[in-house]
């Protein structure tokens, strides 16, 4: 039982292998690497020099612009260098080199594993202790949450939706949070309702967690603010739009955003991360990241401070298996492959996986048998064999009277396509310029 | 280490399902009805469908080999498909060139001169009973009587349109028509057309693997059902009864295993209804009011020819095409 969303929609194998594991703490490595653009918006702008000591928790750059993120330091030790790094992708994009030294917090952090609870902010107060805290979206869309917080005038939000549906194959850390950290994740959420004026939450849990979905409900017990949902195991649900018609059955408008529908959705490592922004004055500088694949020697869940390089994570659980022929930061589904394995952990960094050679070839592409299997797992009801024939003969035009703008890019018509069709890639290139086309209609 | 790294873009998996797994399903979900055709017919039926098979095959790997320099596709089974097809459409008695030329015009005309799989407008096994329908019209409307007392040498609805033709009426015909036989696959008709019920169980299968959806099948029968059945309560004396109508001829064939052919078929759901609306209804007037006592092979060429059209115009609602609520 359980409800899901209700159009398309797949099923691939879960592969959850780190979901017993633990969050156990990285150890500090001796260097990290602060990128200024680990959110969505404006880079942030540099407030440290080369040379200057830094503490943990101490702002090293700041928002530039309204939709930015504040960033701070997450470790002690000397900035080495401001300088442009290649990032996972391997462009090259600024970032702040710090060279680690000890574990010196800023004033004011708590630290401690205490639990506390209410909170005598204002919205306007906790909104402005969020933003100074740099918390970004953690599941990976990395969007500022204090800009989700402003709901724009003329709208009120009636639900904040907590995302803890994970859907990804492979990643564990939003589930491995809800277990250890549910006590903290709640008073995260009802911090979060209050900065919203909301007075229900609901918290979204496929069932393959039924662990998690049977911890916060007894810890919810007594108290009607916030609801878990059990959500029947359907991938892309984790996605925003699906997340809200499984949960509250609302359609958000094409090209519209939850709060036109009057919902809020946050992922549960956001909500931890507001809990500690706003009770501890904890800034957003480590997160849980799980490290897996099928040739790992040890898939984990670790809590890592940003900025450290992913192959050090890969190192810590076990070293790269000798055939790794794909590094992938994020899940399988909507993860990017890693060029470079020294780019470091962001903010958005839910997991890296490791896939071997064979895993990461594709089956050669064969003839469209017009079987519609992509229409029917595509979640946003589009057509991708349609829009991948368009995009190929390069009708952008069309692409965008067939909706290419709609889609989400869960991949589900590639994994669905018997023929082992690319339509992603293709839907990708054309909704790119699809998007083009638009914006300079608006302009 | 770092160069042997792969970068492609997401998804970075695929599920199971390939062209080869879904035509392999189809081909297990005919098994059924291909025994009791064997039971009934024996030998000539085995050696008709082996002979199609392995023409069409031939055929396909000839074609791409030696005029359109194709990577071979034969692996993904859809020519041992449309061999099949084409064998389940065939009467048992055909002279086994006839079987050879339809497999060439099935896959040559059919399917390859519009570039292979994928291209092709209309159902390649149906292309090539059509035109041996045609060309050949003795060979293909002669039956071996399956039992010693049932209506020799006629399908039941050759039998039932000859009758009312000759002013019977339809109880007076309807004398000794079992509906059991029917069922089981008792009667005289092609290959794949005459067992109903083993047609069902491999439908099932279908459902039961998601080869298929219900749309196509049930919008055909259901509209043959329908308008039969109202032709049937206005003058039961001189139209056959709907269940008379579903159980003979193609129409459980066609409607579970040529008309869903994905190639030839639409891809929206909406669609779907719309072209098996539009094939009950051809067949119905076929069958009643046409020249011949089956037409469901014409109706689904006829709506294969739509199809472009249904799919451009029938649309799936895409998500989010709402307005907002109101606040």
């Amino acid at each position: 039982m359980g409800r899901t969303f209700r159009r398309g929609g797949i099923h691939p194998p879960d592969n959850k292998l780190s979901a017993g594991e633990a969050i156990k703490v990285m150890p500090l490595p001796e260097t990290v690497t602060v990128m200024l653009s680990q959110h969505i918006g404006a880079p942030s702008s540099p407030q440290v020099a080369k040379g200057d000591k830094v503490l943990a928790g101490q702002l090293i750059a700041s928002a530039s612009g309204f939709v930015s993120a504040n960033i701070h330091s997450p470790v002690s030790g000397t900035v080495t260098s401001i300088d442009s790094v290649p990032d996972a992708g391997g462009t090259r994009r600024p970032a702040i080199t710090i060279k680690v030294e000890g574990d010196e917090w800023a004033e004011g952090i708590d630290r401690s594993s205490d639990v506390r609870k209410g909170c005598s902010l204002t919205p306007s107060q906790i909104t402005e202790k969020i933003a100074a805290a740099g918390i970004v979206g953690m599941g990976g869309a990395t969007f500022p949450t204090h800009v989700k917080l402003s709901v724009p005038p003329g709208k009120c939000a009636e639900y904040l939706i907590i995302n803890g549906v994970e859907c990804e194959p492979y990643l564990t850390s939003d589930h491995r949070v809800m277990l250890e950290r549910g006590e903290e994740l709640l008073e995260g959420v009802r911090i979060l309702a209050k900065a919203l004026g909301v007075k229900h939450s609901y918290i979204g849990i496929e069932n393959n967690k039924r662990d998690a979905q049977k911890h916060l409900e007894g810890l919810l017990a007594g108290t009607t603010d916030i609801q878990v949902v059990p959500l029947k195991v359907q991938y892309p649900q984790g996605g925003e739009k699906q997340l809200i018609d499984a949960v509250v059955r609302r359609e958000v408008p094409s090209g519209g955003l939850p709060i036109d529908v009057a919902v809020v959705v946050q992922n549960v490592g956001t909500a931890l991360a507001v809990y500690e922004a706003v009770q501890k004055n904890k800034p957003l500088v480590e997160r849980v990241v799980t490290v897996t694949g099928k040739k790992l020697g040890r898939p984990s869940n670790l809590l890592v401070r940003i900025g450290t390089p992913v192959s050090a994570l890969i190192e810590y659980c076990g070293g790269m298996p000798d055939d790794t022929g794909k590094i992938i930061c994020g899940g399988p589904m909507m993860g990017r492959a890693m060029a470079n394995p020294d780019a470091p952990v962001t903010k958005g960094t839910s997991g890296i996986l490791l896939m071997s050679g064979s895993e990461s070839l594709r089956a050669p592409a064969a003839a469209c048998i017009r079987c519609g299997k992509c229409g029917g797992a595509c979640p946003m009801g589009l057509q991708p064999a349609m829009l991948y024939k368009l995009a190929r003969h390069k009708l952008f035009e069309r692409m965008e009277a067939f909706g290419a703008q709609d889609c989400i890019e869960c991949g589900s018509c590639s994994f669905t396509c018997p023929a082992s069709l690319p339509l992603l890639d293709y839907i990708r290139l054309g909704k790119g310029e699809v998007m083009k086309i638009m914006r300079a209609r608006k302009a | 280490m770092d160069n042997k790294l792969i970068v492609s873009p997401s998804p970075h998996v695929h599920g199971k399902l390939s062209t080869r797994r879904l035509m392999l399903d189809v081909l297990i979900a005919l098994l059924p009805a291909f025994a009791v055709t064997i039971f009934v017919y024996g030998i000539p039926a085995l050696m008709v469908t082996v002979v199609s098979i392995a023409s069409c095959v031939l055929f396909e790997s000839l074609i791409q080999r030696f005029l359109l320099k194709q990577r071979p596709t034969i692996g993904d089974l859809s020519a041992v498909l449309t061999g099949a097809l084409l064998a389940f459409n065939l009467p048992s008695s055909i002279p086994l060139w006839l079987v050879v030329i339809g497999a060439l015009v099935a896959i040559g005309i059919g399917k390859m001169s519009f570039g292979g799989i994928g291209r092709n407008p209309f159902n390649p096994a149906l292309v090539g009973r059509v035109f041996l329908l045609l060309s050949f019209p003795v060979a293909m409307t002669t039956f071996p009587s399956p039992t010693p007392d049932a209506m020799s040498g006629a399908t039941p609805l050759t039998f039932a349109k000859e009758a009312l033709k000759s002013g019977q009426s339809v109880s007076q015909l309807m004398d000794g028509v079992s509906y059991t036989d029917m069922l089981f696959g008792l009667k005289a008709g092609s290959l794949g057309e005459i067992a109903a019920l083993a047609l069902l169980i491999g439908f099932v299968y279908l459902l039961c693997r998601k080869v298929i959806t219900w749309h196509i099948p049930v919008a055909i029968l259901a509209t043959i059902a329908v308008f039969t059945g109202g032709l049937y309560l206005s003058d039961p004396e001189h139209y056959l009864s709907p269940i008379y109508q579903v159980l003979n001829g193609g129409a459980i064939l066609g409607a579970v295993y040529m008309a869903t052919d994905y190639v030839t078929s639409p891809m929206s759901k909406k669609g779907m209804i719309i072209y098996g609306i539009g094939i009950g209804l051809i067949t119905v007037f076929i069958r009643v009011w046409g020249a011949y006592p089956e037409g469901i092979s014409f109706a689904i060429l006829i709506m294969n020819a739509v199809v472009p059209l249904i799919d451009k115009y029938v649309r799936p609602t895409k998500f989010g095409a709402v307005k907002p609520v109101k606040q």
